[in-house]
């Protein structure tokens, strides 16, 4: 007589076997792990989740007194302060959801060695974590924006309404790109070296901190390409009135998104059921 | 037929031994690249070991196959290194098998080793929040378990501190607690008894007696300790080397462990006539041989006598001769401790036998290595060495049959003395 088991554990799973479901089951466990983040990465500050204020607000200063007084960076027809700011705090979420997701296998060896769960949601949860954070530093921007809007420096368009698809965007774009190095990191610590810089890299490669007028027209179709560019374009446009979408690169953007997370979801899965033993 | 709660066929875990890879991109790339042109791999250590190449690959479980029944307590015993955590940690999932399938009924909970994934910065309400998330539970059926949870735990008064503030045993005290009240349908312990006193000890071998009595429960223990064992289990496993080499009652289980494995490692007698010996030792004295009395192997229970015996030359008489026993252990707890025989006299001849008695009761369960030294000495300090054949003679002790306590060796050192007598008792101060 056959006997019916509730879990099989085999040697291998399938290359696409993603097991989202099984995530889905755990969403209570990813709440928590958003809500321990949160609590754990301000514990023993004096200052608390006012960092997430300080941290966008003073580069924002710098930006605009280096790249926007000193360097002219900055376009005209928009208060400097606020180009920034919107591209900061975009950029902010992005490479923050990015430089902590590639350090999940690494950074959570010690409960990923004694429980399971989808190891997914752990990255899951780090991307909604920095959402918060996101939120903060969001709401901050918006005081600046009605604040300009009043004095009729800027005029936000109804692009508006796509802010919750962009986030999900650069969720989806970080993700991807996080879980690739975290995936790799279990073997190669190298890449944890290349992070940090990399992202430094990548920011130079947007306009975060400059305008994109300033970028020479025959690299401009190499330029479109970097996924986070029509991201931020839309952004600034939705908010600041500034440039003008477009669809074609908008829709390229997330052509690669789509396919890094792909690549990022398969990679993850092949590793992480046996990672514990290179870790 | 009873219900299965685990099913494991054909179960192997291979590891690769020395380090894995390069541990760098640039050194796997360049290793690949050699071999893609059929040249010697820049990686290799020129004058490595021979006996271990890296990359060998080493079988941790070989071919395991076992079926647990529900409700039942079963427990696994072995030498370090048999494969058992390896086969707990498969169960749990924190890493998969090479080969073969492990089908289970319900959700598992685990202790391996101390603690099952607290994190430092959270409250010890709030790590039980999460592990019952992670085992799958919500919110609400967490709730309806917090007080008996805490109140098992003996932690309360510490139940809202961060548990990175807790000592060890509180620690274990609340992971045990969690793991044991959260309704998982298999329970797998790791030696969890190690840190917790004694009283601890027993509540929580009640409470998993209970478990798979009353509610139905399965439950995987594993230890070194045989009497939690004893009073635990209904069945007992021994691992060898990555096999099951045993199955079925707990006394032939642990009969079979105490016999098994290494008895090469265990050695009963040892030729000392090709010992190089130090300065003049051997010249007068010259100990050929040396042999423990009645056993099969070298391991003892602590408070057995071990009684053994060793064969001399002589060309001299010494009236006051004494043998002295140096014992060293093979962890850090005692470097050396002596024990010195009465005088007695060696006279000239051949294949003298000796044969001595060691009180082994201060020797706490570990891996012992003893060496001997034949040596005259009196009160006024004249000391003289006769033979030290440089012997390396390994025992190992279990812990004793009917302990008094469970000794903590990792507190305490595995060097146990005779006890503090209370001579005096007065109660002046105290309420």
């Amino acid at each position: 007589m056959e006997q019916h088991f509730t879990t099989v554990i085999v040697p291998k799973t399938g290359l696409f076997d993603f097991h989202l479901k099984e995530v889905l089951k755990y969403r209570d466990l990813i709440f928590l792990f958003v809500k321990r983040n949160f609590v754990s990465q301000y514990k023993q500050t004096i200052l608390g989740p006012a960092w997430a204020l300080i941290q966008p607000l003073l580069t924002t200063v710098v930006f605009t007194v280096v790249f926007g007084s000193l360097a002219g960076l900055a376009p005209g027809g928009v208060p400097s302060f606020l180009f920034f700011m919107s591209g900061n705090i975009a950029w902010a979420y992005f490479s923050g959801c990015l430089t902590s997701t590639a350090n999940t296998f690494t950074g959570n060896a010690g409960i990923f060695g004694k429980v399971y769960f989808p190891r997914l949601v752990s990255p899951i949860s780090t991307v909604l974590t920095n959402l918060i954070s996101f939120g903060i530093q969001f709401l901050l921007f918006v005081v600046f924006l009605v604040i300009y809007w009043i004095k009729g420096d800027v005029q936000p368009t109804l692009y508006i309404l796509m802010l919750p698809p962009l986030l999900l965007h650069m969720a989806m774009l970080s993700l991807g790109v996080g879980i690739i190095i975290s995936s790799l990191t279990t073997k190669y610590r190298d890449l944890k070296m290349l992070v940090g810089f990399g992202v430094q890299l990548w920011m130079y490669g947007t306009p975060v901190a400059y305008d994109m007028g300033i970028v020479p027209e025959k690299y401009m179709g190499l330029y479109m390409l970097n996924p986070m560019t029509p991201i931020i374009n839309c952004f600034r446009k939705a908010f600041l009135g500034l440039g003008s979408f477009d669809l074609f690169h908008y829709l390229i953007s997330w052509g690669v998104t789509l396919v890094v997370l792909f690549i990022g979801l398969m990679m993850f899965n092949k590793v992480e059921k046996t990672f514990m033993d290179t870790v | 037929m009873d219900e299965l709660a685990i099913k494991i066929e054909h179960v192997s875990k291979q590891y690769r031994l020395g380090a894995i890879g390069g541990g760098t991109l640039r050194g796997d790339l360049q290793t690949w690249w050699a071999r893609k042109r059929g040249k010697e791999d820049p990686n290799s250590k020129i004058g490595a070991r021979t006996d271990i190449k890296i990359g060998e690959r080493f079988l941790a479980l070989d071919d395991i196959n076992l079926e647990v029944k529900k409700g039942e307590a079963l427990g696994i015993i072995g030498h370090n290194g048999a494969g058992k955590s390896t086969l707990l940690k498969l169960l749990s999932r924190v890493t998969a098998p090479t080969t073969g399938t492990i089908s289970y009924n319900g959700r598992i909970t685990s202790m391996l080793e101390v603690g099952t994934g607290f994190h430092p910065e959270l409250t010890g309400r709030e790590n039980i929040y999460m592990n019952g998330a992670i085992l799958g539970l919500s919110k609400k059926e967490i709730d309806a378990k917090m007080e008996q949870i805490i109140d098992f735990s003996e932690v309360r008064q510490f139940i809202d501190t961060p548990v990175k503030r807790y000592s060890s045993g509180m620690y274990v005290k609340l992971a045990f607690s969690v793991a044991a009240h959260l309704d998982s349908e298999i329970m797998i312990m790791d030696e969890v008894l190690a840190v917790g006193d004694m009283a601890y000890q027993k509540k929580c071998l009640t409470k998993m007696r209970e478990a798979a009595d009353k509610e139905g429960r399965t439950v995987l223990y594993v230890s070194h300790n045989m009497n939690t064992i004893r009073q635990l289990c209904d069945r007992c496993i021994v691992l060898d080397h990555g096999k099951v080499i045993f199955n079925g009652g707990v006394e032939d289980a642990i009969a079979q462990y105490m016999g098994a494995g290494e008895s090469s490692i265990y050695p009963v007698s040892y030729d000392f006539r090709d010992n190089k010996r130090n300065h003049h030792f051997g010249k007068q004295i010259f100990v050929n041989d040396f042999r423990f009395l009645s056993t099969d192997a070298a391991k003892f229970f602590s408070g057995d006598p071990i009684e053994m015996e060793i064969t001399l030359d002589s060309s001299i008489q010494v009236n006051d001769a004494r043998v002295i026993l140096r014992i060293k252990d093979r962890g850090n707890y005692v470097k050396y401790a002596g024990s010195l025989s009465e005088p007695f006299a060696i006279f000239p001849g051949k294949k003298q036998k000796f044969r001595f008695r060691f009180d082994s009761t201060p020797l706490q369960e570990d891996d012992y290595c003893l060496s001997l030294e034949i040596v005259s000495a009196d009160t006024v300090g004249n000391y003289h060495a006769y033979d030290n054949p440089n012997a390396s003679i390994s025992i190992y002790i279990f812990q004793a049959q009917n302990p008094d306590i469970n000794w903590a060796k990792q507190y305490w050192s595995n060097l146990r003395l005779p006890n503090l007598q209370i001579i005096d008792y007065k109660q002046d101060e105290c309420i």
